[in-house]
């Protein structure tokens, strides 16, 4: 379970409406006991149906909620018209076992988010785990 | 030696050592989904085996963060 201030939330389906067909993106940086920062990545992809973030701002970020003692811990993106599941190529790209992959839905309303875990632990073997949100104030 | 990798101050064994063995000595099992930067200089890919780290160098490492609906 990951436990999400309510204003990280409203943040990130306020990033995701805004950017509407396309798909946005972004981290969340927290502490080791709750989830306290949305940061916004650009999409250098600017598609509807893909994202992916810049490197050179992913180095940006973790270098900066290094500096507050704050790690990145979830990889934010939407889909504008599809559910929040993981797609194929969301498990074929998600490979970082340390994230959380959260995606927020905006084929309802209001939005859906869910999040997961993504494990490889050998090639052709794929092991997605829930993890369940818990939205404080 | 000892290099900076994420910020954090690790002891390698060795003088130098390429960008490719030091993500094998991280277990980086997919260094073809990863992103590095040595020194603040993002490397490409086909620089890895190539580009050696010493003692004193900063080394960031992340992984590619993409996906579809």
């Amino acid at each position: 379970m990951i436990r999400i201030l309510r204003s990280v939330v409203d943040d990130m389906i306020a990033h995701a409406r805004s950017l509407v067909p396309v798909e946005s993106c972004g981290y969340i940086a927290g502490t080791s006991t709750q989830m306290t920062r949305y940061i916004v990545m650009t999409n250098v992809d600017n598609s509807p149906d893909h994202f992916s973030f810049d490197p050179k701002e992913q180095f940006q970020a973790v270098k900066s909620v290094r500096s507050t003692g704050e790690t990145l811990q979830v990889v934010v993106h939407s889909h504008p018209v599809t559910p929040a599941r993981l797609s194929a190529e969301d498990i074929r790209l998600f490979n970082d076992p340390q994230m959380i992959y959260l995606i927020v839905s905006l084929k309802e309303e209001p939005p859906i988010y869910n999040s997961f875990r993504v494990f490889k632990p050998e090639p052709g073997i794929v092991d997605i785990q829930p993890v369940v949100i818990q939205v404080v104030e | 030696m000892e290099i900076t990798i994420n910020g954090d101050k690790t002891t390698v064994d060795g003088v130098n050592i390429s960008v490719s063995d030091l993500l094998k000595i991280r277990n980086v099992d997919m260094p073809d989904m990863v992103s590095v930067e040595v020194n603040g200089t993002i490397l490409e890919r086909s620089e890895f085996d190539s580009t050696q780290v010493g003692d004193g160098d900063q080394v960031e490492f992340l992984y590619f963060m993409g996906g579809g609906r």
